[in-house]
């Protein structure tokens, strides 16, 4: 029983790393290159995101402008139908719009508030979640059963009730013009309690664990413990929901839209451009709906497959969908 | 416990660094007011059960010894070690630090204390935050006590305190995973000693670790406390360690405190019958086994615990007495404090 050197010890480590070689180096991209499916979603994802950030650049005409749009080349089928026009790749809808231009400016409305609902559930689950888990007692039983309360009427109930009443109160004009930042705010805090929760669960699992009693023998302070120390150690399935959420969002503002709580016709998002085509279905312009209706599957379904390949590889006992 | 405080029999106070009196902790198994109505009887009854993890422990820590605290699974040491730090509240009793009252202190009032009194932790797989290098991990407590202290102190600090556990200052970048058992203890004792505190709890640091790594750190320890003039709570199990280890010994047994003595003396004459079982359990090379005493039964359960006496269903000398009234600890003249009717009394054999 010697006492080894620090010389001997230390060779028993191999040599330091870097980030970008650990990340090489890591199980995530292992299991990526591995798996056709997570490299297939991903391309169409990141494809979809450019799009829709560089629509303004990419798209033929811009919808929102009266100006360019004209309603004698209204219904307009795409370019594969007869009867086509070859300045509307794919079509136009009732009011005359390039649907390829409505197509890429929805997606880039449906994806800021998909993002942007989840970042205010992030922020509100995580926050309630640490709180709950690591402050325990009183603190915890009052935001989960907050939570239970949410959790109990559902997402699309709350979204109509705050829609309707801010229709009815300040009028539907001042709907539309706010849309985005009122959709944002309903959808994240319908939503929040599924952040709260996983995170509570996983805040649970850490607490119990030694470096945070020997943070608190430290001395650190609990908002300083909760952040600094157990926050880092929950990230991995605050990411995995995340993904989930953020189909979810999104798949909820088009509902929202498609009952006509959503997005105005002026400004559409995917949501209400299926909405704003499916009075026209029966009349034989099925693309005005169809087309919007596969790229939201397409989204949807991309982030999905991307969030399972992400569960699996990140942490399959700590997140409990 | 907010009353004022007691006073309590000075005995040797100039020495005394941290003083237990009647230490209680309870641990409620029925959850909170709504979960512990039941009907009973066609009533509405309140129905409470605890674990008595520790019921009325004293015991006086002097400057500059190890005191170990040695027993079974589930006697209440490691209560004891966390009640002491903080990281428990009592239910009852009071803890005193250099003669100030330190457990129902607030987490701000307590900072300066924390300065003075670390903890190591049994687990070093647990212990280190993963996803903090070394040098965070190391530099956070120094920085919290010596705000005023500008990065280069910092660093230098932690450097120095790395050196004196014998892990190399090239180690900071890398995080807690990277390192063996032994290694994550050394860095979790840097940890502790980066305060320069003058007491540390120890919570069977080592027992987690290869039998070959045990001896490096108990030595790592040892080492700390001749530079350093320590003193150590040190809590365990293993009674190799506590003879090599120990200035003084408490025996626990079920959450209270059989026997205190010095290490030499409870090793050589062991006067409680628990000690006695304890240590004649303890295996040898030329054993064959006659000499060991059998206990019979179980450890009762802390939920409902015995009358009179906590070992009685299991002592061979038990009495009437035994089962009615509660030994306290009683010093012999040799200084041994004892807690049991039948040595008090001069029953037992031998």
């Amino acid at each position: 029983m010697s006492q080894p050197t620090p010389e001997t010890q230390e060779s028993a480590v191999p040599a330091l790393p870097g980030r970008w070689e650990r990340f090489l180096d890591s199980y995530l991209l292992y299991s990526f290159k591995r798996d056709v499916i997570a490299q297939l979603s991903l391309l169409v994802f990141i494809a979809l995101v450019a799009i829709a950030v560089f629509a303004p650049w990419l798209a033929p005409m811009n919808p929102y402008d009266l100006a360019q749009i004209d309603i004698l080349a209204s219904e307009l089928p795409p370019f594969w139908i007869d009867g086509s026009d070859p300045a509307y790749w794919l079509g136009t809808d009732a009011q005359g719009r390039d649907m390829l231009s409505t197509i890429l400016y929805g997606a880039r409305v449906s994806l800021v508030i998909g993002f942007g609902a989840v970042a205010l559930q992030a922020i509100l689950g995580v926050s309630f979640g640490l709180m709950a888990g690591y402050l325990g007692g009183r603190v915890d039983a009052f935001l989960m059963r907050l939570a239970d309360i949410q959790l109990s009427f559902s997402t699309l109930m709350v979204a109509i009730i705050v829609g309707a009443l801010v229709k009815a109160v300040f009028g539907g004009a001042a709907f539309s013009t706010y849309a985005v930042p009122l959709l944002v705010i309903i959808i994240g805090l319908a939503e929040w309690p599924q952040y709260a929760r996983t995170v509570r669960a996983s805040v649970l699992a850490e607490k119990s664990k030694e470096y945070v009693d020997a943070a608190r023998v430290m001395g650190l302070r609990s908002r300083r413990i909760m952040f600094r120390h157990v926050l880092p150690n929950t990230l991995s399935p605050i990411f995995v929901i995340s993904t989930v959420q953020i189909a979810n969002a999104i798949i909820s503002e088009a509902a929202l839209s498609f009952l006509g709580l959503g997005m105005p016709e002026t400004h559409p998002s995917l949501g209400s451009l299926i909405k704003a085509g499916f009075d026209y279905i029966q009349s034989g312009s099925w693309w005005i709906t169809l087309i919007p209706g596969a790229v939201l599957v397409v989204l949807v379904l991309s982030i999905n497959l991307l969030g399972d390949w992400l569960r699996d590889v990140m942490n399959p006992r700590l997140y409990k969908g | 416990m907010n009353a004022p405080a007691q006073k309590i029999p000075a005995t040797d106070t100039t020495d005394t660094l941290l003083e237990i009196r009647d230490l209680e902790k309870r641990f409620s198994l029925t959850g909170d007011f709504l979960e512990q109505l039941k009907f009973k009887g066609g009533k509405l009854v309140r129905h409470q059960e605890h674990v008595h993890a520790i019921n009325g422990v004293s015991l006086d820590i002097r400057r500059g010894e190890a005191l170990c605290v040695v027993g079974e699974s589930g006697c209440g040491k490691s209560t004891v070690a966390r009640t002491v730090m903080g990281l428990l509240s009592p239910s009852a009793g009071e803890i005193r630090y250099d003669g100030t009252r330190i457990d129902n202190m607030s987490t701000r009032q307590l900072l300066s204390y924390r300065r003075r009194m670390q903890m190591i932790f049994q687990n070093p797989y647990a212990s280190l935050n993963p996803r903090m290098t070394i040098q965070q991990t190391l530099e956070e407590p120094v920085r919290l006590h010596h705000p005023d202290w500008n990065r280069q102190q910092v660093v230098d600090q932690v450097e120095r305190v790395m050196a004196s556990v014998g892990i190399d200052p090239d180690w900071g970048k890398r995080f807690g995973h990277e390192f063996s058992g032994g290694q994550r203890q050394r860095i979790a004792i840097a940890r502790a000693l980066a305060v320069d505190p003058e007491f540390i709890v120890a919570d069977e640091p080592i027992s987690a670790l290869d039998v070959s790594i045990q001896a490096q750190v108990l030595n790592l320890l040892t080492d700390a406390q001749q530079e350093r003039g320590l003193t150590y709570l040190f809590i365990t199990h293993d009674l190799a360690v506590v003879e090599h280890f120990g200035t003084r010994v408490a025996v626990m047994y079920l959450g209270t405190v059989c026997e205190v003595a010095e290490t030499a003396t409870l090793f050589a004459n062991p006067r409680h019958p628990y000690t006695q079982a304890l240590l004649s359990a303890i295996p040898r090379l030329d054993d064959d086994g006659p000499d060991h005493i059998r206990l019979d039964g179980e450890v009762p359960t802390p939920v409902n615990l015995p009358t009179g006496c906590v070992f009685h269903g299991r002592c061979p000398y038990a009495n009437q007495r035994c089962r009615e009234e509660v030994p306290t600890l009683q010093t012999l003249n040799d200084g041994v404090r004892v807690a049991c009717h039948a040595v008090e009394e001069g029953r037992l054999p031998g």
